[in-house]
């Protein structure tokens, strides 16, 4: 019923976070943008759970928890860069260019 | 009724989305972030997934974008700077991406699953009713993938110490 909408409604958000990555230089942006995609990714999951059983929900279950890690220590690396650099700016930030 | 308000919530969720990736300051990103994290909650309450809703609005509305509200504040992004989106290359390539990707998944929304595999509807509906809405999670979660939970937990645990590690001046 809803299933195909669903899906379509996720993959416009992971659209949206995909040239978010692209378009924005501020290292947070590009941080949230990837939260979008998590999230986007999530509703797939959780309309397919409806039509195939719960199984799905404990993926999202799972994706959430990768998540709060990968925020976690992004944002510690975002701000050890900061100390380092004084700027989130992408296109300053370039540490490991030869 | 159902499909009125999945239109609704979906139609919030991108407006949303796209108001997030274009506006300049950091802070208002995260907040019209807020509003596609809670529009996705409704999403997964019309989808029978009420845990999962509840957990959106605590772990991620909750949690991980106070987090991200504290790192823009330690580090003093609030207010407008120059503005930080890329130039009219950079657009393109995004644009490009973008369209890209949405006629690739929209190919996808037309293979559903197999007829075979699918449940009657309102199956997980009922389930839920039988069982109560945290024990039809709890039950795969901690049967089939008992050990994937463990993993999970071992992760969060490196990911604390990684965090304390990585924003600490002096170790």
């Amino acid at each position: 019923m809803l299933l195909g909408p669903a899906l379509g409604v996720s993959a416009v958000l992971f659209a949206l976070g995909v040239a978010g990555v692209l378009l924005r230089r501020n290292v947070i942006i590009v941080f949230i943008c990837v939260e979008l995609m998590l999230n986007a990714v999530n509703l797939t999951f959780v309309a397919l759970a409806q039509e195939l059983g719960p199984n799905g929900q404990v993926i999202v279950f799972f994706v959430m928890a990768v998540a709060a890690a990968e925020a976690a220590v992004g944002l510690a690396i975002i701000l050890a860069i900061f100390r380092h650099k004084q700027t989130v700016d992408l296109q300053d930030i370039n540490l490991l260019r030869g | 009724m159902r499909e009125f308000l999945f239109w609704v919530f979906s139609v919030i969720a991108v407006g949303s989305a796209v108001l997030c990736i274009s506006r300049r300051s950091p802070v208002a990103s995260a907040l019209w972030l807020v509003g596609t994290l809670f529009s996705l909650a409704g999403l997964f309450v019309i989808f029978d997934a009420q845990f999962i809703a509840v957990m959106q609005v605590l772990v991620y509305a909750g949690a991980i974008m106070v987090l991200f509200l504290f790192v823009i504040m330690l580090l003093n992004l609030g207010r407008d700077s120059v503005t930080d989106i890329r130039g009219w290359p950079g657009r393109l390539v995004a644009l490009v991406f973008g369209l890209g990707l949405i006629v690739e998944l929209f190919g996808l929304t037309h293979a559903l699953p197999d007829q075979a595999h699918v449940l009657p509807p309102g199956a997980v509906a009922q389930m839920a009713q039988a069982q109560g809405v945290v024990a039809v999670i709890a039950q795969p979660m901690f049967h089939d993938y008992l050990v994937p939970f463990e993993i999970t937990s071992v992760l969060l645990l490196a990911a604390v110490v990684g965090a304390v590690v990585l924003a600490k001046r002096r170790l």
